[in-house]
C-alpha cells in the first residue's frame, strides 16, 4: 500500500509551518489562503526547502529524517512535482522536458500519447497555450514514474474555460495513477472536484481534515465554513425546547438542530436559503427581512445578497419573484441547514 | 519656449555625436587607406598584433574557465560575506588601471608577496607574456564575471528546482539548464571583458612593460610609435577601431533567450512563501 508520511515544523517569514499528514494512494488536497504555508509543504517533500524539524517517508522509506540526520537531495527523492507556472525549460523541445527525467524512451512515448500532446513533441513551450503547457508539465513529472505526485497549483494558470476541462482530464489521471498526491490550490471547488480528501491550512496549521462533504456538513471553524462558501451570522446561543436558539448580533433569533451555547457563528451556504417577499409560516424556519445588497446572475442562478445572508436562487423564481437591488426580501433557511460553530 | 525646448535637445545631441564620432573618423581620415594597410604590414604592428591576440585568448579563456563557476556560485547561492564578495569582484571595475599595475607588481614582481617566492624557484613573472596575461585578467575579468552573475541570477529558480526534483544532480542541472539558459547574457559578458582586454593600457605597461614582441600590445604599440611613425600609430588604432565596433555589434545582435516559460511574463514563479 503505498504512503506518504509527513511531519513538519518550521519556521516561515511570519508563521509556524506545522503539520502531520498521511497520504495513502489518494489525492489530499491543501487548501486555504496565500501565504498559509501551502506551497511549502510540497517543497518540503520534494527537498526543495529544508525543515527545521521533521520526518518525510514514503512506503516506510526515509527521505527526511532531522533527528537522524537523513536528508535526501531532491534528485533522489522520487516526486513528480507539477510547479504553479509549470516552469517547462523553455530551451528545450515539448518532447526533451518530458525525456528531462523519464525513466526510458518508451515511457516519454507512453506519456505523450496519454496526455495527447504527441503532436507538440517539437514544439517549444512559450509556443504553447496554458492548457498544453499544464500537459506537458504533467507529462514531464509523470514520465519519471515517481512514487509521489506534487501538484501545485495546477489550475490556476489557466483561463475559465479551459480550467473546467482540464479539471476533468485532471481527475481521471490521478484516479488511474493511484499514487500519493498532495494538491495546493485556494480553491475550494478545484479541491472538491479533484481531491479525495481536503486539509484546510490556514497560518500554518490544518484547521480540519475530511472529504469535501464532511467539510461543508460539519465545518469545525469559521475559516473552514466561509472557504466552502458559507456565510456567516455571529451570535449567542442558548438551548431552548429541544434546539438551540441564537440571538443574533444583526438582531433577531435563529435556530439551528446542532447543539451549543455561548458565542457561535452559523454557518449557511447559499443553496439552503431561499427568498420570498413575506415571511413563511413556519417556526422551523429562520427567516432574516433585509434590502437586497446585490444581485448577481451566474449561468440560471441568481446569487441574492439580503443583509449578511447570500441565497443562491433561479432565476426563474427571481423573474416571478421581480427582485430589484434595494427591495426589502425575507431570505429563510431551515433549522436543520444552520451550521453552528462555537467561537473559542 | 516650447520651440526653444527641443531645438536645445537636439542641439545638445547633435554637438554630442560630433564630439564622439569626430576623433574616431579622423583616424581613417587623416592619411590614405593605402597607407593605412602598409602600415599594418610592419614589423612593429604584426608583432604586437600577435602578442595581442596570443594574451588576449589565453587570458579570457582563463576568465571564462574561473569566472563562470564564480558566477554562477554567487549568483544561485547565499552565504555570509555574499555582499562582500560580489563587491571584491566589481572593485577593479572602478580602480585606476595604474593601481591594478602597481598591486600587480606588488604581488608577482621581484620583491613582491608572491614574486620573492616565485624567484627563488627561477619563475619570473613581471615584464614576461604572461604578467600581460594577468594583467588583461584582472582589469577584464569581472566585466564577465558581473555579467555573468546577472546572466545567471536571471534564471528562473523554479526552472533549476523542476531539473533537480526531475532527477538531475547539480552538475546536470547547471549544465543542461542553467548554462544554456544564461548563454547569450555570459556571451555578452565575454564580448565586454574581450574589448576591455584589447584595450588594456595602464596595467599592462607598469606590470609588463612595453618590449616588442613580447609584451607590446596593440595598445601600448599605438602609443610607442605615435612619435616614431605616426601613420602606424594610425593604422594600429584604425585595427582597434574595427575591432572593436565588431565586439559591440555581436554585444547588441546577441539574441536575448526567453528566460521563463510563465505566463505571467514579470511574475515570479513559485515563491516559498505560499
Amino acid at each position: 500500500m503505498a504512503s506518504l508520511d509527513i511531519d513538519l515544523s518550521h519556521g516561515l517569514r511570519d508563521l509556524r509551518l506545522e503539520l502531520t499528514l498521511s497520504v495513502g494512494a489518494e489525492t489530499v488536497a491543501l487548501v486555504g489562503p496565500s501565504g498559509a504555508g501551502k506551497s511549502s509543504v510540497l517543497r518540503a517533500v520534494a527537498g526543495l526547502l529544508q525543515p527545521e524539524r521533521g520526518r518525510i517517508a514514503v512506503d516506510g522509506e526515509r527521505w527526511l529524517d532531522t533527528a537522524a540526520g537523513v536528508d535526501l537531495p531532491p534528485e533522489r527523492r522520487s516526486v513528480g512535482l507539477v510547479f504553479q507556472e509549470y516552469a517547462l525549460f523553455p530551451h528545450l523541445t515539448v518532447r526533451a522536458n518530458v525525456a528531462f527525467g523519464a525513466t526510458s524512451a518508451a515511457v516519454v512515448d507512453d506519456v505523450l500519447a496519454r496526455l495527447r500532446i504527441a503532436g507538440l513533441a517539437d514544439e517549444r513551450p512559450p509556443r504553447l497555450s496554458g492548457g498544453e503547457r499544464q500537459r506537458v508539465a504533467l507529462a514531464r513529472a509523470i514520465a519519471r514514474e515517481p512514487r509521489v505526485l506534487l501538484l501545485d497549483e495546477p489550475l490556476s494558470a489557466l483561463d475559465a474555460h479551459t480550467r473546467d476541462s482540464v479539471r476533468g482530464e485532471l481527475r481521471d489521471l490521478l484516479a488511474a495513477l493511484r499514487l500519493p498526491t498532495v494538491l495546493v490550490t485556494h480553491d475550494f471547488e478545484d479541491a472538491a472536484a479533484l481531491a479525495d480528501r481536503v486539509g484546510v491550512l490556514v497560518d500554518g496549521r490544518l484547521l480540519q481534515l475530511g472529504t469535501a462533504s464532511e467539510l461543508v456538513a460539519a465545518p469545525a471553524d469559521p475559516f473552514v465554513a466561509r472557504f466552502t462558501g458559507a456565510t456567516l451570522l455571529h451570535g449567542v446561543a442558548e438551548p431552548a425546547d429541544g434546539l438551540t436558539r441564537v440571538a443574533l448580533d444583526v438582531g433577531g433569533s435563529a435556530w439551528t438542530i446542532d447543539p451549543g451555547s455561548g458565542r457561535v457563528a452559523i454557518a449557511v451556504h447559499p443553496w439552503e436559503v431561499s427568498v420570498s417577499r413575506t415571511a413563511p409560516d413556519d417556526s422551523m424556519v429562520n427567516h432574516i427581512r433585509a434590502p437586497i445588497g446585490s444581485l448577481v446572475t451566474v449561468g440560471n442562478r441568481v446569487r441574492v445578497r439580503v443583509g449578511p445572508l447570500a441565497g443562491e436562487i433561479t432565476t426563474g423564481s427571481a423573474e416571478r419573484l421581480g427582485l430589484r437591488e434595494g427591495d426589502v426580501v425575507v431570505a429563510s433557511f431551515k433549522a436543520t441547514a444552520a451550521r453552528l460553530i462555537p467561537l473559542a | 519656449m516650447r520651440r526653444i525646448f527641443p531645438a536645445a535637445l537636439a542641439l545638445a545631441t547633435v554637438i554630442t555625436l560630433a564630439f564622439l564620432v569626430v576623433p574616431i573618423a579622423a583616424i581613417f581620415l587623416r592619411v590614405s587607406p593605402a597607407t593605412l594597410v602598409d602600415a599594418l604590414g610592419s614589423e612593429v604592428a604584426r608583432d604586437a598584433l600577435v602578442v595581442t591576440v596570443q594574451t588576449t585568448l589565453i587570458a579570457q579563456l582563463l576568465i571564462i574557465l574561473f569566472g563562470t563557476p564564480t558566477a554562477y556560485l554567487l549568483a544561485t547561492r547565499r552565504f555570509p560575506g555574499h555582499t562582500l564578495a560580489v563587491t571584491l569582484v566589481e572593485l577593479p571595475l572602478v580602480l585606476p588601471p595604474a593601481v591594478a599595475g602597481i598591486g600587480l607588481l606588488a604581488t608577482f614582481g621581484r620583491l613582491g608577496l608572491l614574486g620573492s617566492s616565485l624567484s627563488a624557484l627561477g619563475i619570473e613573472i613581471a615584464f614576461t607574456k604572461v604578467a600581460v596575461v594577468l594583467a588583461v585578467m584582472f582589469v577584464a575579468g569581472p566585466f564577465y564575471v558581473r555579467t555573468g552573475i546577472a546572466a545567471f541570477g536571471e534564471v528562473d529558480a523554479s526552472l533549476t528546482d523542476a531539473a533537480r526534483t526531475l532527477g538531475a544532480g547539480p552538475a546536470r542541472t547547471f549544465g543542461r539548464i542553467a548554462l544554456p539558459l544564461a548563454l547569450s547574457g555570459l556571451g555578452a559578458g565575454a564580448a565586454l571583458s574581450f574589448a576591455r582586454g584589447i584595450g588594456e593600457f595602464g596595467a599592462t605597461i607598469m606590470f609588463a612593460g612595453s618590449l616588442q614582441g613580447v609584451t607590446q600590445t596593440l595598445s601600448l604599440a599605438v602609443y610607442e610609435q605615435f612619435d616614431v611613425d605616426f601613420d602606424t600609430a594610425l593604422a594600429i588604432g584604425a585595427e582597434l577601431v574595427v575591432v572593436s565596433a565588431a565586439v559591440l555589434i555581436v554585444v547588441k545582435l546577441v539574441p536575448s533567450w526567453r528566460l521563463s516559460t510563465s505566463i505571467f511574463p514579470t511574475g515570479s514563479a513559485t515563491s516559498a512563501s505560499s
